[in-house]
């Protein structure tokens, strides 16, 4: 069981926490084709690396935040808020892992 | 191929079993191939097996990063049924169980498939109304499925608890008789001694580090044991699906999510069929060993580590003393994890893809190993072909930009 | 039976608590103190079990958790069973049953053991290989012939009557062993004043040191113990197994509390599991010695010599009178020269090296002891009991010589291959191992949580390396007894010791619970499989209860040799939790029954239990199903209260429904974009029903929602869909449009919910309520404050019946007593109690959908027919995009319709599929399925929904329903509504 550091909370326990998937997916407008829509709804980067992700203390303060973490070692390697950009990791653009 | 049977290990047993043959060859990777197949599952060596066997094509590879069997087909609780509702599903489910009953013979290798039967609790009205809805329309599918009262479910299965006032009370069960067990690293092996017969290269430790593409068609791929040709490639790599993929460019609809299992200590045999319940999340038979194998849920989060949260363990097991107080005592001998690729509607992706030669068979989620010779049979098919057969046919990539989906989990986990 | 094997003094017994117990029905006696096994070999009893394949006779080869061999079922007749416990970690209580396993039927005479006379039959992997013929024969002969054979003890049949903790513990540092390294670890964290956590499993402090210590450590060990004893912030745990090491520094420990006593005081839990979150971890879990891998290993009275000095030293117990030690290493000879100084013969050192030194070799020639060097055993005899060894010569090349003369007598043969640093742990918090080639073994390379290990774990095989390795991992600082280590020389490793005797019977077992020969893994590497984990698979190796603590290392390394591969390029064999077996009530804990899932209840409960309500499961919550009067079963109580409702009235409790209080400026705004038609008007005091969908177009939930002010909205929900549809607003409103000024409340709990519907409702309510609630006042669709039985709350006029509905709502405290006076007060009207299930059957009499059960996750709003509730105008809401995908557009989506049966007393079963022929082919073209199905004493017929290919355009159309019995029902397509179509009496 994860060791999550909320940054309203500190740190706690994964099961006071659930996992919302891919960060900073961009809903589109309504008029994109069919294509771009599946992507939004469907299409996810799944990285064997570093991955920026939504989370939420939905058993805590209620309040959701982003992180990226490793998803081969399950490390948390920065924890931060919803609306901004992940932070620079090396080896990492964009959330996406490029290593 | 050296024929197996009670006379040949009579003979063997004869010469001290010196004289036993490789089940198998290790060959070195030829520059290249009619087709190559990644990953060496059952999947993966189902699929060399059956295009090797009914389409022709022996100058194939089978590419294995590590060990064959070594994935999910070697981590799963081998729960095999096909009482699934949708047409396209009970189809290819079906399909599958069909060739498990006579796959042992096919292969020449005891797969100990286990028709011991699948009963599928029900704990409120509207789990009995979403199974009362499979039986109907497995009935006219041709999958055998009938409902179990409290008391018949109880008399096939009497380590099950059916008090009336439990915190889930048993108020029957969906039971397809047809369903069971396997053992799971038979398959993997069979299926590998059988392509290997055929002519088949099985590859191991040849991990894919490239997909090479000419345009919008596949042209080789490159491995850790150098660049090798083919104008067909089949990806069959379950939850690494995506790393796959991305190497030839196409994004896929699906995560990658740890999944979990344990075994307790073996003992006599003390319970006769599988059980599941997906309201309270059990998944429980006896191994031909005496393990009570159960089966978990998956963690909340994407992983590549193969190994999940106690607390999902933790919940399982409450699930399973839930259903069956006697096993407070039994021991948890071990516990694992695989990764499962899981597609947004929950059913697989058998299918062509947007690059030419390139094809995709993945999404199985927590349920693919029932499908194993099902999935094999039509994706070898599928690449022989280069068009699905019928029964894959609806498990496209494209059904999730049309909105045609073939949403068993909805169909099954919505309550009011 | 005397104590034949117990010393006259000495150990860790206590002799003036004798014990009684039985085994296998005969009684023995032993100390406290004692452990199954210890007690048995005190009366010189080896002989505790069956092999798995074989039912080859075992005794213990080990004394600790390691033990493969010894699985005994323990059963007090109470539902105190447990199969496949080790002897060797029974701690003996008075009155303990213990029953060997796997035999029949007995022991000594176990007719089994023909599988060992036919074991040429039976090779690795041979199941795979036969049982195939005739097909059906698997199934009805093969597979019951194996699983009967198969298992070792039995599961419990009875209840469990024992009870399980749980502990959730945090600590500064986590200790594991409490030998030398873990002590000094402890110690010096201790003494730093950090939070610390001891664990060890065994009954008491000490490790190794219990064998080993002399005066000095003796009394070290006594200080230490009370020393950490004393610290508050130090938490020492024995009988305490560190069964896992998770991710981030997340381990569970399972301590044993009642196991050891026998005694049953209903008060303490029997286990308990403790979840610690560690910040760093200090593993000082010793090392585990290895088997030697000969003819005739499993022999009971063959044993580890470790084991046979833990017998002596802590429960004087000899193990034999001639022991015979076979080793490949230093450490055999303090078995030797121990089991010597207590007055055994010692048969001989057999020892594999050809020029061993060394002070321990010194010492054993200067006892007289006879050291074989450069030998082998090369078999053993004995029935249930070893009696003599085979000796050979053996050369540099790993090839026997010449046989020594004459077998020599011995009573024990007393092994050591070497030592494996107990790394599990290490391995599964994903620490990375390396093979060490002078211990022959893995040890810890490169850690990947915090975590470090000392002493024997790291592959510091010496009592003072271990002190000090542990101080340091403790933070140091702390003063460590003198301690002089005998300099033990370096090991030979022979992996498979070669026979000469021919033929199949004599075997030499790696995995002994499982019976695998060096034989087996021979055949397995024959057959092509070259990874370790292919061969574990093939033969079973290290697949059994002890997951092979003593054997894996071994049997890589005859796989390894097979190949003529480097052991680490075989692989390592993967380390998976728990440590030892941990029991599911342990895992569990109190998470049985009612703490399983707690069950919700809604204020009204009391009231409905007390007046004899059917309750169903939705969700968490109980809800009232129906309201039987005596004789009733659910569908005469279901038609009457039905016909009730619509005649006179019905009160219904409503409270599980999800309630989210919504407020803020945006609050309308984000109204407007998640639900489906337009919010932008509803007025203060207004009601409006509200379609949810997904991104993807399909309907997600569903309610009614209140304009309490401009910047105030009441939402209600499905009773199931209330805790996703809070979050999923909280989820759009924090991260998609964190720009909208709008806060979420659940008031679920906070709101007690009761709808009186019917003709007679505004009669009965009206004279409870201080407000005017004629239709002028509070018309259809509309809400006020008001004051019910003296109770401010809001009354909602809104129906799910059809007919004239008020939800009244006062805070829950209140439910109660609100309700009551609504039935009080109805009684001169003739107001029914009913259920959901009446609910049910009335809003399909109205064609009013229930989400989940219409719908299944894939159905649009234009499925439903509910075209009218989905704005054209509105630019944007979550689901329009996902609506336009071209399968949602199709025209042969199911889509919702009624059926009437043309029997009109039959009813339909939900589920039941829809055919457009009455033909019955397999497979049969289904095109649409039955979701909501009743008898309708109201329409004086049955009637049913539908989702049905096409179905709008199916109206007045006859379609087929196949039945499980095989017979067909014809139905008519109709619309949705069968009673009061023109929805005139929602008004009144």
């Amino acid at each position: 069981m994860l060791l999550i550091e909320c940054p309203f909370c500190g740190p706690r326990a994964e099961t006071e926490f659930h996992c919302g998937g891919q960060a900073h997916i961009v809903r589109p407008s309504n008029d994109v084709d069919d294509t771009a829509w599946e992507s939004y709804l469907f299409i996810r980067n799944n990285p064997k690396g570093i991955h920026a992700e939504r989370w939420v203390h939905n058993h805590g303060c209620g309040r959701w935040f982003n992180a990226l973490r490793d998803t081969v070692s399950d490390r948390f390697l920065a924890i931060y808020a919803m609306g901004e950009k992940p932070p620079a990791i090396d080896g990492l653009e964009d959330g996406n892992d490029k290593r | 191929m050296q024929r197996y049977s009670i006379v040949s290990i009579a003979r063997n047993a004869l010469t001290g079993h010196r004289n036993w043959q490789r089940a198998w060859r290790s060959p070195e990777p030829k520059p290249s191939y009619d087709a190559v197949i990644i990953g060496g599952g059952g999947h993966g060596l189902g699929t060399a097996y059956y295009l090797a066997k009914e389409h022709g094509l022996t100058n194939i590879a089978v590419l294995e990063k590590g060990w064959l069997g070594g994935g999910n087909t070697g981590r799963n609780t081998t729960i095999i049924r096909s009482n699934y509702l949708y047409d396209e599903s009970a189809a290819l489910y079906d399909h599958a169980v069909k060739l498990w009953e006579g796959l042992s013979q096919e292969l020449n290798y005891n797969t100990m498939y286990s028709p011991r039967g699948v009963m599928m609790l029900a704990h409120n009205v509207h789990d009995v109304q979403v199974f009362k809805r499979h039986i109907y329309a497995n009935r006219l599918n041709g999958v055998d499925n009938e409902w179990l009262t409290p008391e018949q479910a109880k008399a096939y299965c009497p380590p099950l608890d059916i008090r009336r006032d439990a915190r889930y009370p048993v108020m029957g069960a969906a039971l397809q008789r047809r369903g069971g067990t396997a053992r799971h690293d038979a398959v993997a092996w069979g299926y590998a001694r059988g392509a290997d017969a055929l002519g088949v290269d099985i590859i191991q430790n040849c991990e894919v580090t490239g997909i090479r593409r000419d345009g919008d068609k596949v042209i080789g791929v490159e491995t850790m044991r150098g660049y090798i040709q083919a104008p067909k490639v089949g990806v069959v790599a379950a939850g690494n699906t995506t790393v796959v993929m991305d190497m030839a460019g196409v994004r896929m609809p699906l995560e990658s999510y740890p999944l979990q299992a344990l075994v307790s200590e073996p003992v006599k045999p003390v319970f006769p069929c599988v059980v599941m319940s997906n309201t309270v999340h059990a998944y429980i038979s006896q191994s031909d060993k005496g393990e009570l194998v159960i089966g978990a849920g998956t963690d909340q989060f994407t992983s590549y580590s193969q190994r999940g949260g106690f607390h999902i363990i933790e919940h399982t097991l409450e699930a399973i003393l839930e259903l069956f107080p006697v096993f407070s005592r039994m021991r948890m001998l071990r516990q694992w994890g695989g990764i499962v690729d899981v597609t947004p509607d929950r059913s697989p992706i058998l299918a062509k893809t947007p690059v030419r030669g390139l094809y995709v068979n993945c999404g199985w989620g927590t349920g693919g190993f029932k499908a194993t010779p099902g999935s094999a049979h039509t994706f070898a098919h599928t690449i022989a072909r280069d068009e699905p057969h019928p029964i894959n046919a609806p498990f496209t990539l494209e059904r999730f930009r049309t909105g045609r989906l073939i949403d068993e989990a909805a169909a099954a986990a919505v309550a009011h | 039976m005397t104590q034949s094997h117990r010393l006259a003094s000495g150990g860790r017994i206590d002799r003036s608590k004798a014990v009684r117990f039985t085994f296998d029905g005969h009684s023995f006696d032993g100390f406290a103190g004692d452990t199954l096994a210890s007690a048995l070999l005190a009366h010189g009893v080896h002989l505790m079990g069956r092999s798995f394949k074989y039912h080859r006779p075992r005794g213990p080869i080990a004394a600790g958790s390691e033990e493969p061999n010894a699985l005994i079922q323990l059963d007090d007749g109470n539902g105190r069973t447990d199969p496949n416990t080790r002897a060797t970690v029974i701690e003996l209580f008075a009155g303990l049953r213990a029953e060997s396993q796997n035999r029949w039927p007995s022991l000594e005479r176990d007719v089994g053991v023909i599988n060992d006379l036919f074991s040429p039959m039976f090779p690795a992997a041979f199941y795979y290989k036969t049982f195939m013929w005739p097909k059906s024969w698997w199934e009805s002969v093969y597979e019951p012939f194996i699983r009967a054979a198969a298992g070792l003890g039995h599961a419990p049949t009875m209840a469990d009557p024992d009870r399980y903790a749980h502990r959730h513990a945090h600590c500064d540092l986590l200790v594991v062993g409490a030998g030398p390294a873990g002590l000094a670890a402890a110690l010096a964290a201790g003494r730093k004043g950090g939070r610390v956590i001891l664990v060890d499993e065994n009954n008491a402090l000490g490790g190794s040191l219990l064998n080993d210590a002399d005066g000095p450590l003796e009394a070290w060990l006594a200080e230490v113990s009370s020393e950490l004893a004393g610290l508050d912030h130090v938490t020492v745990l024995t009988r305490t197994t560190l069964t896992a090491y998770y991710d981030h520094n997340y381990l569970t420990a399972l301590e044993r509390i009642t196991d050891h006593t026998g005694l049953v005081d209903g008060k303490s839990p029997r286990q308990r599991l403790w979840r610690i979150r560690a910040g760093r971890v200090v593993l000082a879990t010793g090392a585990i010695e290895r088997t030697l891998v000969f003819a005739g290993n499993d022999r009971p009275g063959v044993m580890l010599a470790s084991a046979a000095r833990t017998y002596l030293h802590r429960y004087a117990v000899l193990v034999g009178r001639t022991p015979l030690i076979f080793t490949n290493n230093d450490s055999a000879y303090r078995a030797a020269l121990d089991m010597r100084a207590a007055g055994t013969s010692i048969a001989a050192i057999v020892d594999i090296r050809s020029n061993p030194q060394g002070a321990l070799i010194d010492a054993a020639r200067g006892d007289g002891i006879r050291i074989h060097t450069g030998s082998v055993v090369v078999g053993t005899d004995g029935r249930h009991r070893v009696h003599q060894a085979s000796i050979a010569r053996i050369g540099a090349d790993g090839r026997l010589s010449e046989t020594l003369g004459r077998p020599l007598a011995c009573d024990c043969v007393l092994m050591s291959g070497g030592w494996n640093p107990n790394v599990s742990l290490f391995s599964q918090g994903r620490g990375r191992l390396r093979f060490d080639d002078a211990l022959a073994a893995f040890v810890p390379d490169r850690a990947m949580q915090a975590v470090e290990c000392a002493g024997a774990c790291a592959g510091t095989m010496t009592t003072a390396g271990a002190l000090s390795e542990g101080a340091e991992a403790g933070g140091g600082g702390i003063d460590l007894p003198a301690v002089e280590d005998i300099v033990e020389g370096p090991l030979q490793p022979v992996w498979a010791v070669p026979s000469d005797r021919t033929g199949s019977r004599p075997k030499a077992f790696v995995d002994f619970q499982n019976d695998v020969t060096a034989k087996d893994l021979g055949i397995a590497v024959r057959e092509g499989m070259v990874s370790i984990e292919h061969v574990k698979r093939f033969t079973t190796t290290g697949m059994a209860t002890d997951q092979g603590k003593t054997s894996n290392v071994n049997a890589l390394a005859i796989v390894a040799g097979q190949l003529d591969a480097a052991i680490p390029a075989v692989g390592t064999t993967t380390f998976r939790p728990p440590y030892t077996p941990q029991t599911f009530g342990a895992i569990v804990g109190s998470g049985r029954g009612r703490l399983f899932d707690p069950v919700r209840k809604t204020p009204m409960h009391g009231w409905a239990e007390a007046n004899g309500a059917v309750f169903e499961d939705v969700g968490n919550w109980k809800r009232a199903r129906y309201f039987p009067r005596p004789g009733e079963d659910m569908h005469g109580a279901v038609q009457r209260e039905c016909m009730q409702v619509r005649e006179t009235c019905g009160l219904m409790d409503a409270s599980t429904l999800g309630k989210i209080d919504i407020q803020g400026k945006d609050a309308r705004e984000f109204l407007n974009r998640v639900y489906t038609n337009a919010w932008m008007k509803l007025a203060p005091g207004k009601c409006r029903y509200g379609l949810m969908l997904r991104d993807d177009g399909f309907v997600f939930d569903d309610g009614v929602t209140a304009c309490i002010a401009d910047d105030h909205f009441h939402m209600t929900t499905t009773t199931g869909g209330a805790p996703r549809v809070l979050a999923w607003l909280e989820d759009l409103s924090q991260t998609e449009w964190p720009d909208l000024e709008v806060y979420f409340t659940s008031v679920t709990e906070q709101w007690a919910t009761m709808t009186i519907s019917g003709p007679n409702a505004r009669e009965v309510l009206a004279p409870l309520v201080s407000e005017d609630i004629s239709t002028d006042a509070l018309p259809h669709m509309a809400w006020m404050e008001a004051t019910v039985a003296g109770v401010k709350g809001r009354i909602f006029r809104i129906s799910f019946t059809g007919e004239v509905s008020f939800e009244v709502n006062v805070p829950a405290g209140y439910g109660q007593s609100v309700w009551e006076a609504i039935v009080e007060r109805g009684k001169v009207r003739e107001l029914c109690v009913y259920g959901t299930e009446t609910m049910h059957v009335l809003r399909a009499e109205k064609g009013y959908i229930i989400v989940g059960q219409e719908t299944d996750g894939t159905a649009t709003p234009f499925d439903l027919g509910m075209d009218w509730i989905v704005s054209a105008k509105k630019p944007d809401f979550i689901g329009k995009r996902g609506l336009e995908r071209p399968d949602l557009k199709a025209a042969d989506r199911k889509q919702l319709v009624g059926l009437l049966t043309k029997d009109p007393d039959m009813v339909l079963e939900e589920g039941a599929q829809v055919t457009a022929s009455d033909r019955i082919t397999i497979p049969m073209p289904m095109i649409g399925h039955v979701t909501s199905s009743y008898m309708s004493s109201n329409c004086g017929r049955s009637i049913a929904l539908a989702m049905v290919r096409g179905g709008h355009a199916l109206n007045g159309r006859t379609l087929h329903v196949p039945q499980l019995d095989g017979s067909v029902v014809d139905v008519t397509v109709t619309g949705t509504v069968f009673f009061d179509i023109e929805g005139a009496r929602i008004h009144g």
